[in-house]
């Protein structure tokens, strides 16, 4: 069977099954929709979770990203694991006890305040919409390969997948489907990640391979990478940082507390059972996600290397990379370089006019280079087709290739999903019915949140067409986001009886502003292409002590505890039945069910 | 708050700074501050520092969080708090 084949079949089958537990378990009332009733097991939350949390970013981007990013692409790996236990520990067990069903609901009720938990729910739509941007570019690399399109018309297919799939979904639909979607794309991930292991050091574990040795060369692997990598003139893979050590500690600091501010994740915690499990469901959750999270540094790393090895001979035989025999000729190129030339996501341009391919950074041109008559690099890869094209390049079985595509097309479309529905019931729930329109029924309620979807999928998928960044890159910025505005206020909230409303709107409108600034200053307005405005800080780009955009959210966090601060200090305390409400928040006893009649 | 609700809370609030305390080390410290000098350590191929950055510190985040919702969970009946 032909390789498109096998991936219709696989992809085709996997749908099926999504779509057989969403109608199995088709979401009825209101509170359903939201929530899922309630009751689901903290190992199927955690399963669910790792779903939810695993998006476009995570499974198609992040480890394209590491592998240009070397040692520095720890950021994403420490960032986007560490902001569990601050999850854990800081946050889920007191907004469980809490019982409410959104983040904004804790946000009003905490602050008293209508306006408080409106400037909540802004902030919520500007961090999910720059999320759902990052995602659509992911389903647009993801169905522009499957279908073999350009990745134009592959982010326009995907937008209309993804908004079909949300509406009919609901969350108890999502919770079991993304059980089922845990399961695809953990396999997706790690299967050829074993099997490349494997033909490159011996050790079926990724997580032992990128540590073990190359060959039976007597190298270890990252040595050999390192060697390669440096040779070639991208730099020392292992001790690569990015850009400094401020920036990759902000950076870092800033996907951590991303992570316990973003409200599809915390969202998950209100429906577990008790107190206690809303703490092991952190737990779980991380379980599941460090499958893919360790595993992912070996794909990084491996994926450099084959790729390398596919356009240059010398790496694998290990004679002179720049001996002209050992770059291949264009015309020679395997098969899965002409299937990405499709998307135009992968390109060549034969400068020399050798009719070979060099493949090398010619920002910081090597000697070997120049003597070989070398006239700039020839290949550019866009380093979110690393991950997906990975078990081509390393000329895995063709199922396994179908696998990896129905991952990745479950790992986008889920998380895409999640989003969403935090959108549709922020703004039909928390904006809509308790703000503005207090008789809006429930069939009008549901009605306004699927014409947010659709609002959030038309706006998300005409900027994903431009995207501000990289798949992961982007989603780090509602990460900054998120990380600047909730995560603060949550907290307070909660660690802090004295904080009030004045203090919690002033930090949040603060630390989201003075980011949006950054980001915006760096990317455009809203990210619309050609909207910059560096120039009003002296052109310069991360002008602020070197830091850049995507981890200007811990900037903005700091400014938001310190605004919220001053300002508490200087105006009215909580009144006493808030202060008793945190008190009693702080302590699990008491918890009840979370169900539909506690929404108002 | 009566007085065994702040100490439970007193106890709960030292404990977080422990279990933090050990975050920040693995993580910012030998992943980020000092990984440059830990690589000089070798663990099998791997480099201590980028070891920390890229493995260690989500295996240790994983154990954190167990140990967390361990010993809250004793913490919850030590104080008489926790869930009927």
């Amino acid at each position: 069977m032909s390789l498109q084949a096998i991936t219709y079949l696989v992809v085709g089958a996997t749908f099926a099954l999504y779509i057989g537990i969403a109608i199995w378990s088709r979401a009825g009332s209101t509170s359903d929709f939201y929530v899922a009733g309630g009751g689901v097991h903290p190992v199927l939350n955690g399963m669910a979770t790792g779903a939810d949390w695993m998006s476009a970013a995570s499974f198609i981007s992040m480890a394209g990203l590491i592998a240009a990013m070397g040692y520095g692409g720890g950021l994403f790996l420490m960032g986007w694991t560490g902001g569990y236990v601050l999850l854990a520990m800081l946050l889920a067990p007191y907004l469980r006890k809490f019982g409410k069903f959104t983040v904004p609901q804790f946000v009003g009720d905490r602050y008293y305040s209508k306006g408080a938990s409106s400037v909540a729910v802004i902030c919520l739509i500007i961090a999910s919409t720059t999320y759902i941007i990052g995602q659509m570019t992911g389903v647009g690399v993801a169905f522009s390969r499957f279908l073999g399109v350009s990745n134009t018309m592959g982010v326009i297919i995907g937008m209309g997948i993804v908004f079909v799939y949300a509406v009919f979904g609901g969350m108890k639909g999502i919770t079991y489907t993304q059980v089922a979607q845990y399961c695809v794309l953990i396999l997706a991930y790690t299967i050829p990640a074993v099997f490349i292991s494997l033909q490159l050091t011996g050790n079926p574990l990724p997580q032992l391979g990128l540590g073990g040795e190359f060959l039976d060369t007597g190298q270890s692997l990252l040595g050999k990478v390192d060697q390669v990598a440096t040779d070639l003139g991208f730099g020392k893979y292992s001790t690569m940082t990015r850009i400094s050590t401020l920036n990759m500690f902000v950076y870092t600091v800033s996907l951590m507390i991303g992570t316990a501010g973003l409200p599809h994740v915390i969202i998950r915690f209100f429906t577990v059972p008790k107190v206690k499990d809303a703490r092991s469901s952190a737990g779980w959750a991380l379980v599941f996600i460090a499958i893919l999270y360790t595993t992912a540094p070996g794909v990084a790393a491996m994926a450099k290397l084959n790729l390398h090895a596919t356009v240059n001979k010398a790496v694998m035989t290990g004679g002179d990379l720049f001996a002209e025999e050992n770059s291949i000729k264009y015309e020679d190129r395997p098969g899965w370089m002409k299937r990405w030339e499709v998307t135009g996501l992968l390109k060549f341009e034969d400068k020399n006019g050798d009719g070979r391919i060099q493949y090398y950074n010619d920002k910081n041109t090597p000697e070997g280079a120049v003597a070989a008559g070398w006239a700039g690099n020839e290949l550019s890869v866009n380093r979110d087709i690393m991950v997906l094209a990975n078990p081509e390049i390393a000329r895995l079985p063709n199922w396994v290739i179908a696998l990896v595509a129905a991952g990745g097309l479950a790992a986008a479309l889920s998380t895409a999903a999640g989003l969403l529905l935090a959108i549709s019931s922020a703004i039909s729930h928390d904006l809509l019915k308790d703000m503005w329109m207090p008789d809006l029924s429930e069939k009008g309620e549901l009605l306004a949140g699927r014409i947010a979807m659709a609002s959030a999928i038309v706006v998300a998928g005409y900027l994903g067409l431009n995207p501000p960044d990289f798949a992961a890159g982007t989603v780090a910025i509602a990460f900054g986001l998120a990380a600047s505005s909730i995560f603060p206020a949550l907290m307070m909230g909660i660690f802090n009886k004295r904080m009030n409303k004045e203090g919690a709107i002033c930090g949040m409108a603060a630390g989201i502003g003075i980011t949006m600034l950054y980001v915006f200053a760096h990317k455009g307005i809203f990210f619309i292409p050609g909207t910059e405005f560096l120039g009003l800080f002296g052109g310069k780009a991360n002008f602020f002590l070197g830091i850049e955009p995507n981890a200007f959210g811990a900037i903005g966090a700091l400014v938001n505890f310190a605004v919220a601060y001053v300002v508490s200090k200087v105006t009215p305390a909580p009144p006493e039945h808030i202060q008793h409400l945190v008190e009693n928040v702080r302590i699990p006893r008491g918890a009840k069910a979370v169900d539909g009649t506690h929404i108002h | 708050m009566e007085d065994a609700g702040k100490a439970y809370w007193y106890a709960v609030l030292r404990l977080v700074g422990i279990i933090l305390a050990i975050w920040f080390f693995v993580s910012y410290g030998c992943g980020i501050l000092w990984a440059q000098a830990l690589n000089s350590i070798k663990l099998g191929g791997y480099p201590l520092g980028f070891w920390f950055a890229q493995q260690g510190s989500i295996y240790i985040f994983v154990a954190l969080i167990f140990i967390y919702a361990h010993l809250m969970g004793k913490l919850d009946e030590k104080f008489d708090v926790h869930e009927e």
